[in-house]
C-alpha cells in the first residue's frame, strides 16, 4: 500500500548522521567557533614570523680616534654570537644625532687608556655583552703588550680554547618550533575533544528532553541513533579540526617558519587528527550513554562534568609538563592510559619524542577498549533513553527500566 | 482483510500492574475509539504497540504475524508526549522523519507538501517548530504520524487542544484514512466525539478492556427507555405489563420496559399517553457513550490501579 522501502541499518545511520552534520554545521557556534580558530593560528603564525625572525644587526659607529678597532669589532661580534653592523663616523656631532634617531646602536669614541662608548638611552644586552667583551680583550691585549707578548698570539689562543665537554644524558632535541607544535596540539585536541563532546551530550538530552526520541524510536533503534549522532558530530568535529590544523599547516609552510626548527609539521598534523578520532570516538560514546541518563538540559553539567574534569588532568600535564619534561615517567605512562592518551600522545609527537611504536601501542591500547565501551554505551542508552524524569543510575539503565 | 490484534498483554511497572490481559482487534478501514480515565493504560498499550515499550507478556500481532521493527515503519505514531525537535523547520523535520519510515528523497518532500497543505501549515513549513502555537504544533505532530504513508495509524489523543476547525479537519484526515484502508486507533477523553467518528470504541479500566464493540452494539441495553412529552406517565403508565416509570418531572417523563417486555409495547404505550392528553415528544432513549463510559468505569473504582 505505501511506498516503504526497509531501510537498512547503514543508511539509517547515514539519516541520522547526516541530520546531525546538516544542523551543528550551519549552526553560528561552529562556524564561529571554527573562524576563530582559523583565524588565531594564522595570525599566531604571522606574529611568530614577525616577532621570531632573526633580530636587527647591533649597529656600532667608530669615530676617527678609534677607527683601529673597527675588524675586532666585528671579530668580536662572531665570536660572541652577535650579529654587528660597524660604520665609521666622521665626528662627534654626526655620532650624536645617529644615536638620537636609532640609526646607531652605540659610538666607540675611543679605546685608549680604556675603552669609551657613547649610547643615546641605553644599550641592549647583545650590545652589552659585545661591548664588555671587546673591552675585555683591549685590556688583555694591553697587558700582553706591557709584559712584552704578542697580544695576536694571546688572542688567537684564547678564541680557539674551549672546554673538553662529556655529555652523561643527552638532551632530546627540541627547538621552539616543536615546544610551539606541542602546545597548539595539547590546547586544540582538548578543545575540539570537549567541544565535540559536548555536543554529543546536549543532543542526546535535547531529543529526551524534547520527547522527539520517542518518535524516532519507534521507527530506528536506539543504537542506530546513538551511532549516527556520534558519527555525524564526529564527522563535523574532524572537519573542523582539519581547517584548524590545515590552515596552521599552511600559514607554518607559507610564512616560512619551517627553516629553524625540525619540527615534522606533516606527521604532527596527521598524528593529531588521528587522535581526535579515537578520542572523540571514545568521549563521545562515553557521553553519550552519561547523557541519555537525564532528561533536562539543566542536569548536562551533572553528567558531562565529571567527564571535562577527567580530561583536565591529561590536558594540563601535556601542556604544562610535557614541553619542558618530555621524558618525564607522568607524561609517558599517560600517554599510554585510554581516555588520556588521545590529550598527550598528539603533544609527545609534535615535540618529536615519541617513538614509532610508542604511538601504535597507545592507539592498539584505546582501540581494544572500544568494543566495550560501544557494549557499555549501547546498554545505558537503550535501557535510559526512553526514561523520561528523574535522574537514572546507571545500574537502573543496565536493567533495562 | 489485515486486522491489527492486541493480544493478552500483560505489564507491571515495579509493583504496579498497568495491563493485565489487555486485548482488542482492530480491522483495517476501522475507526476504533480507545477510551478510559488516566492511567488506565491506554497510553501504555500504544507504546508497547509502538516498540517503545516491551511488554512483559503477550503479543501485537498485524495481518496474522507479530510485529516486528519492520512492521512498525508502517506505523504512523502519535506519541501521548508530543516531541519533535525544537529548533528543526517544520518541512525539514517531516522530509526527515518520512526518511528514516524509508520513503526516497523526493517522495518524501512531495509528501510533506501534501500534508502541511491538507492540515494547513503550508505556510509554515519554513519555521522552527518551537515558533509554531500549540495548534500549529499539533498539526505537525499529526504531520509527522501521516508523512510516511503509514499503513497502520496509532494517535495518542489526537484531539487535545485542538480547536473546533482543527478537530473537524482531523476527524476527517482519521476518516479518509480509515477508508484507504488503514486500521485507526486512537484515544481520547472527548466522549462525543468518540462516539460520533468511530466506528468501534473500546472502554479500558486497570489495565484491560471491559466493554468493546460498535456503538450501537454498546448503547443496545437490556431495558428500553422513552422518553415522552405530554401527560404525566403516573396517569397512564401503570396497566401497560412490564413497564415502569423511571421519571415524572413536569411534563416530560421517563418510562422503561424489561426485558420481557412485548415488542409492541412502545405503540401500546403511546396509545395509551394520547387516550390522556395531547403526547408532543415520544422517543426512544439510548445511553450515551458518557453514559455508558460512566457506569462501566465507576462500577467499581477500587480495583483500578491496585498493585499487583
Amino acid at each position: 500500500m505505501s511506498e516503504l522501502r526497509p531501510l537498512g541499518t547503514s543508511a539509517t545511520i547515514r539519516l541520522v548522521a547526516g541530520r546531525e552534520i546538516r544542523t551543528r554545521i550551519l549552526s553560528k557556534a561552529f562556524l564561529l567557533l571554527t573562524g576563530v580558530f582559523v583565524v588565531a593560528v594564522v595570525l599566531g603564525g604571522l606574529v611568530f614570523k614577525l616577532v621570531g625572525s632573526d633580530p636587527d644587526p647591533v649597529a656600532i659607529g667608530v669615530l676617527p680616534d678609534a677607527s683601529g678597532v673597527s675588524q675586532q669589532i666585528s671579530d668580536t661580534g662572531k665570536a660572541v654570537g652577535v650579529d654587528v653592523k660597524v660604520t665609521d663616523v666622521p665626528d662627534a656631532a654626526t655620532a650624536r644625532s645617529d644615536l638620537r634617531d636609532g640609526t646607531l646602536d652605540a659610538v666607540v669614541v675611543s679605546t685608549s687608556p680604556t675603552l669609551a662608548v657613547e649610547v643615546h638611552e641605553e644599550v641592549d644586552d647583545q650590545g652589552k655583552a659585545l661591548l664588555g667583551s671587546l673591552a675585555q680583550q683591549l685590556a688583555l691585549a694591553g697587558a700582553v703588550t706591557d709584559l712584552g707578548g704578542d697580544p695576536a698570539t694571546v688572542a688567537q689562543t684564547v678564541a680557539t680554547a674551549a672546554p673538553d665537554v662529556t655529555v652523561l644524558d643527552p638532551k632530546e632535541p627540541r627547538d621552539g618550533g616543536q615546544i610551539a607544535a606541542g602546545y597548539i596540539a595539547g590546547i586544540l585536541l582538548f578543545i575540539t575533544l570537549m567541544n565535540a563532546g559536548q555536543l554529543v551530550a546536549q543532543g542526546v538530552v535535547e531529543e529526551k528532553s524534547s520527547r522527539v526520541v520517542e518518535l524516532l524510536l519507534a521507527t530506528v533503534r536506539p543504537w542506530q541513533l546513538m551511532a549516527g549522532k556520534v558519527l555525524g558530530i564526529g564527522a563535523v568535529g574532524l572537519l573542523q579540526l582539519v581547517a584548524i590544523v590545515g590552515a596552521g599547516a599552511a600559514s607554518v609552510v607559507g610564512f616560512g617558519l619551517l627553516d629553524s626548527t625540525s619540527l615534522d609539521i606533516g606527521t604532527a598534523a596527521l598524528w593529531a587528527l588521528v587522535w581526535f578520532v579515537i578520542g572523540f570516538t571514545s568521549y563521545a560514546l562515553a557521553l553519550a550513554a552519561l547523557a541519555s541518563l537525564v532528561s533536562r538540559q539543566e542536569d548536562i553539567g551533572s553528567v558531562t562534568g565529571p567527564v571535562i574534569a577527567f580530561m583536565v588532568v591529561p590536558y594540563v600535564i601535556a601542556v604544562s609538563v610535557a614541553p619542558w619534561d618530555p621524558d618525564n615517567p607522568l607524561v609517558k605512562v599517560l600517554s599510554f592510559v585510554p581516555f588520556a592518551s588521545p590529550l598527550v600522545m598528539p603533544v609527545r609527537i609534535a615535540l618529536g619524542t615519541a617513538a614509532a611504536w610508542e604511538n601504535l601501542v597507545a592507539i592498539a591500547l584505546s582501540l581494544a577498549l572500544l568494543p566495550v565501551l560501544v557494549w557499555f554505551a549501547g546498554r545505558v542508552y537503550s535501557g535510559a533513553v526512553l526514561h523520561a524524569g528523574g535522574r537514572l543510575s546507571i545500574k537502573q539503565a543496565l536493567r533495562g527500566q | 482483510m489485515a486486522t491489527l490484534e492486541i493480544d493478552a498483554l500483560n505489564k507491571s511497572y515495579g509493583s504496579l500492574q498497568a495491563l493485565r490481559d489487555m486485548s482488542f482487534a482492530v480491522r483495517a478501514g476501522e475507526i476504533f475509539g480507545f477510551v478510559g480515565s488516566n492511567g488506565a493504560g491506554k497510553s501504555t498499550t500504544m507504546r508497547i504497540t509502538l516498540g517503545v515499550l516491551a511488554a512483559d507478556s503477550g503479543q501485537v500481532r498485524w495481518d496474522g504475524a507479530p510485529i516486528d521493527h519492520e512492521t512498525r515503519r508502517r506505523i504512523g505514531y502519535m506519541p501521548e508526549e508530543r516531541g519533535l525537535y525544537p529548533r528543526m523547520k517544520v518541512a525539514d523535520q517531516l522530509v526527515y522523519l518520512a526518511r528514516l519510515h524509508g520513503m526516497d528523497a523526493a517522495r518524501a518532500r512531495e509528501s510533506m507538501e501534501h500534508w502541511t497543505q491538507v492540515l494547513g501549515i503550508e505556510e509554515r513549513r519554513g519555521d522552527e517548530v518551537l515558533k509554531l502555537s500549540l495548534g500549529n504544533q499539533q498539526r505537525v505532530q499529526l504531520a509527522a504520524a501521516l508523512v510516511h504513508e503509514p499503513d497502520i495509524l496509532v494517535l495518542d489523543e489526537p484531539f487535545s487542544g485542538l480547536d473546533p476547525v482543527a478537530v473537524d479537519v482531523m476527524s476527517g484526515v482519521l476518516r479518509e484514512q480509515a477508508d484507504r484502508g488503514v486500521p485507526v486507533v486512537f484515544s481520547s477523553h472527548q466522549l462525543e466525539l468518540v462516539e460520533r467518528i468511530s466506528d468501534r470504541v473500546g472502554i479500558v479500566r486497570a489495565g484491560s478492556i471491559v466493554a468493546t464493540g460498535a456503538i450501537d452494539e454498546l448503547r443496545r441495553t437490556e431495558e428500553t427507555r422513552w422518553r415522552v412529552v405530554g401527560p404525566p406517565a403516573s396517569r397512564w403508565a401503570g396497566g401497560i405489563p412490564g413497564v415502569r416509570v423511571v421519571a415524572d418531572d413536569d411534563g416530560t417523563s421517563l418510562v422503561e420496559a424489561g426485558p420481557g417486555a412485548a415488542a409492541d409495547t412502545d405503540q401500546a404505550l403511546l396509545a395509551a399517553a394520547l387516550a390522556v392528553g395531547p403526547v408532543r415528544e415520544f422517543a426512544v432513549v439510548r445511553p450515551t457513550l458518557t453514559e455508558l463510559y460512566r457506569d462501566v468505569v465507576t462500577a467499581d473504582t477500587q480495583t483500578e490501579a491496585v498493585p499487583a
